[in-house]
This record gives C-alpha cells, structure tokens and sequence, in this order.
C-alpha cells in the first residue's frame, strides 16, 4: 500500500495500457423480458479479449436468457451487443449483433464465436462421426479437402484427450464427459475468439467435471479466448472466471473480481450465496 | 414415332388437369425458371395414381402439355416398364398427343431415374418425377431451418454428408441423387438420377422441370446452367465406371444394369436407356 502510494507512476502505466486495449464485446442496457423479473435487464458491461466472465446466480435469474440474447440467438426488447470486428490496436469496426443480417449473425456464431451447450446433443450432431462433428464449421467456411479435415480432427480429438482410434465413431457412442469434450473440441476447431458457454459441466459426475474444469482450464489460456461462462457452481467459476456478474430476480447486482466476490461479498444477496456452498 | 389409335377418355379437360390447376402450376415453372434450383411450392393435385408413381412428374407434363407435343415417358431408361406405359397411355387417352420411344423425336421427356444417353437438344423438355426434393433433408430435419440455410447459401453441411461416404466407404459411395450446385448459387437434389447422368445437367440445351408431387415443390434447371456436383479437392467428383458392355448393343460408354442369367451367377449387362440400346443394336434405317 504504502509502496503503492510512493511510487503511483507504475500504476497508472499499467492502467494505461490496459485502456488502451479496446474490448472485445460491448454490452450497453441489455433487457429482455418475459415477465416481471423474468429474464434480464438494464446490463451493461465491456469484456475484454482473453477475460472470462462468470455470469453466476440462482436458477430462474436470468442467466440463461442473458447469454442467448449475448450470443445473437434472441433478439433484446432493449439495448445493443456490439462485437469488435477485425479490432486493431486501438481502433475496432464495431459490429451491433442484431442490426446486422441474420446471415452475418451465423457466419460470426460459426466462425469467431463458439457456443459450448450445457447438454452436449444440442450442440453435436448426433447422427455423424466424430469427424465429421469437429470438421463441419470447417467445411462451412470453404474448407474442401478432406486430408485437411481429417488431419484437423484428429489434432482436436488429441487437444481434447479423446483417444484418435474413435474419430470414426458417432457422438451417442462417448460418454457424457467425452461429448461434452468433442462439443468443445467442435466449436474451437474454427479459433473462435469469444465463446459462450451454458453450464459446461452441468450434468457431468464430479471427477469428469475436475478433468474438463482443466481442460477449459488451459485451453482458455492456451488459445487466449475469451469466455461467457453461465453457471450456478461457484467452484466452478471461481476455477475458470476471472470475472463476475451475480445476477439475481433478472438484474445484476454485483460484480468485480472473482476472488474479491466470493471472498468479500457486499451485496446480501451475494453473501447469501457465498455462504450456502459447502467449504470443503 | 407411334400414335397409337387408344380410346380417348371422355368427360375430362385436355390433359386430365383443369386450366386453373395448370396455370398454377405454370405460374410456379416460370419462377422455378427464374430462380434455378429454388424449390417453388405449389398446390399439388390429387392424380388418379398414388404418390411415389410420378404424380409431380405427371402434373408438370400436363401443365405444359400442348395438342402439338410428342411425349416419350421413360422409366429407369426403359420406354416399356409398367410406369412408362401407364403414363404414356394416361396422357394419350387424356390429351391425345402424339408419343414416341425415340429421344431425338420427343418434345417433352417425362422420366423417372435417368436423362437418356442420346444428347438433348435445344427445344426439348425433361421433365423429372421426384421423390424428395430437399437435398438437406438427411441431415437437418427441419423444414424452417433447411429454408434458412437454402436463403442464405449457407451450404457447409451437404459436405458433411461426403466427409461420412468418405469415412465408410473410402470413397464419395452416393451414387444416386448426388447433390448438385446449381447457377452458382442453390443446392439441389437431382432427383434419383444416378451420378453417372449428374455431368449430363451441366450446360444442357434442353429445359429441365422437376415436380415432387408429395411434398408440392417444383424445381428447374433452365437451358445452358452451370451445374457442379459438390466434391472434395482431394476426392473429385467422378461419375461411375462401368465394367463390361452392352450384351445387346455392344456399347461401353453408357450406363448398364446388371442382369443374374442363371443360378450360377452368371451376369450380363445391358443398356438401362432401350431406345439408346435398339438404336445401337441395328443397321441404321432398319428399324421396324
């Protein structure tokens, strides 16, 4: 402290360059309701490139309906998402999602963006090998060669610790942890630099969660990505967010630093939820 | 050509439909002109036969169907299998137009399954019955999403499709309703043509009309079209290989079906388009 008061210059450099990195997504009044507190409003916030925000709260709050309208599936009642386009050093092309086309929507969903479901059927096809799962935003893109698919789906199928002999084999034959791997696996294969993510490890027994946990884990650190992370497990977000947002009855009512959250909680409702998990 | 002296039926319209139905259903080729392989709907009618027997095919011909016209109905390249000769007759008792066997003499080509082997030429109509229209369909079951993807060219999945041949079989195994681009732009089902007759829809002289009567969609590719079967760079598109020839007419560039001669296994092979195949097979000018 008094170090810092001594010496502010090197502060204020750091917080200098850190402004000067322009964000990545900007999310100003963002409401979308179904009911009376049913759903989300009045949220606004700038996430940066590599950060991963945890959006956490009980079920019914609104997270859910949050990270849809955050990832261009919904339109908002009100408000705007704005996506830093092709951003350079400090100046971006900012794309608002929900003015822009229905075409260009999907093209960014497929492309720079990546949607991890919380039951990983939805976000896989079933029917076709686990190839063919990890190559489809490639081919999507214009990739026509399939030595180039495959080696890609094998070099994934290894990223994601699933064993390379069943690359030929379609998702209803893994278990529930290895879906949800080749669903990660299929969304970063385009490297995407935001992806949104609904309860990843949601229906998932405790030691396969750890073990995707980990994965998320070094893959985000690995790729630079940056991550909307919706989940009620606080382990979870304190693990992988470096940010949160508690939501509560459709609004947020707190957010900083994870640690400085779940270690200092101000709003009540926070505590509340702070104090109810378990301390192992 | 034959002109058979069939009873007429009476009571009907010229060509079975009424002149509402038809000017629908010509309202709906001349968009499916326009826009080649966008799947137009229509008001698809009840036809004396069952779905599945060429009741879209049937519905396209007599919608364009005029007296002068010289109809050839062919059925797995054959003009004598039960389908083509119920159709030919159906028309000949219901418009009384002229019919033909030979490619070369038709006006209009109702076919099921093949486009013939001798080359179309410019003025000529092929007319295409098809069982499913919508080449997504095998892989995104939704109507309303498939309608999406068709809206915005976004046509990723159709190689997904490739990828999977390619994984069980080691090759590109579709070999019927092999999906084609057409104009540059929309995906389109063929209809159950094999692949070997897919290099036959690029820059065609002649109209080609699809009709699925089930699913009421309409479909063209119109005179002089780019038409590309989709592929992979390291996979090309390749129409089949034929081994053996004709046993009748001795040809080997054309396409065969295969024939079990006896218990033991014997095969032969033989032209699967007979108006090609009895061509070939006599002295020209000798034909009866």
């Amino acid at each position: 402290m008094n170090l810092a008061l001594k010496n502010p210059m090197p502060i204020a450099d750091e917080n200098a360059a850190l402004s000067s990195t322009l964000p990545l997504l900007k999310v100003h009044q963002l409401t979308k309701l179904f009911g009376h507190e049913k759903g989300c409003q009045d949220v606004s916030f700038d996430l940066y490139p590599g950060e991963v925000l945890g959006l956490v709260g009980e079920s019914g709050s609104g997270k859910s309906t949050l990270l849809s309208v955050l990832s261009g599936r919904m339109p908002p009642d009100r408000g705007s998402v704005q996506y830093a386009e092709d951003s350079a050093e400090d100046n971006a092309n900012w794309l608002d999602i929900y003015a822009a086309g229905e075409a260009r929507r999907r093209q960014l969903l497929r492309t720079e963006w990546g949607f991890v479901e919380q039951n990983p059927r939805d976000g896989l096809r079933m029917s076709v090998s686990a190839g063919a799962n990890i190559g489809e935003r490639l081919m999507a893109q214009g990739v026509r060669h399939y030595g180039q698919l495959r080696e890609t789906a094998l070099h994934w199928l290894q990223q994601v610790e699933i064993d390379a002999a069943r690359v030929d084999d379609p998702p209803r034959a893994f278990s529930g942890g290895m879906q949800q791997r080749l669903q990660i696996a299929r969304n970063l294969v385009s490297s995407p630099r935001l992806v949104f993510m609904d309860e990843p490890t949601g229906g998932l027994d405790v030691s396969v969660q750890a073990r995707i946990l980990d994965l998320l884990r070094s893959l985000v650190r690995e790729l630079d990505l940056a991550v909307i992370l919706v989940t009620h497990d606080l382990a979870v977000a304190r693990l992988l967010a470096d940010r949160l947002l508690v939501m509560r009855r459709s609004r947020v009512v707190e957010t900083g630093l994870t640690d400085q959250i779940l270690d200092d909680p101000q709003h009540p409702y926070t505590q509340l939820l702070v104090s109810s998990v378990l301390q192992a | 050509m034959t002109n058979k002296t069939t009873r007429a039926a009476e009571g009907y319209n010229f060509a079975y439909l009424d002149e509402e139905t038809k000017r629908m259903i010509r309202r709906g080729l001349l968009k499916a002109v326009a826009i080649p392989g966008f799947q137009v709907p229509f008001g698809g009618r009840e036809m004396p036969l069952p779905y599945g027997w060429g009741t879209g095919g049937m519905q396209v011909t007599a919608a364009i169907l005029s007296p002068e016209d010289i109809l050839k109905v062919i059925d797995q390249g054959a003009d004598d299998t039960t389908n083509a000769v119920s159709i030919r007759a159906f028309f000949e008792r219901t418009a009384r137009v002229a019919t033909t066997t030979r490619t070369g003499e038709a006006t209009i080509i109702q076919t099921r399954h093949r486009i013939p082997e001798t080359p179309l030429k410019s003025g000529q109509i092929m007319v295409f019955q098809v069982p499913i229209p919508e080449p997504l369909r095998f892989i995104e079951p939704s109507e309303t999403e498939t309608a999406t993807l068709h809206a915005l060219a976004d046509y990723g999945v159709m190689h997904v499709k490739l990828y999977e041949d390619i994984v069980a079989h080691g090759h590109i195994a579709t070999c019927y309703a092999y999906p084609v681009e057409v104009g540059d732009r929309y995906m389109m089902d063929p209809s159950p043509i094999p692949r070997f007759d897919n290099p036959k829809l690029h820059m065609n002289p002649a109209l080609m009309l699809f009709g699925a009567g089930r699913e009421k969609r309409l479909y063209a590719v119109p005179p002089y079209t780019k038409v590309v079967s989709i592929d992979f760079e390291d996979y090309p598109f390749e129409a089949q290989r034929q081994e053996g020839v004709c046993a009748i007419c001795g040809s080997a560039n054309t396409y065969l079906d295969e024939l079990i001669m006896d218990d033991q296994g014997t095969r032969n092979y033989v032209c699967s388009d007979t108006d090609y195949c009895q061509e070939h097979a006599q002295p020209s000018g000798s034909r009866p």
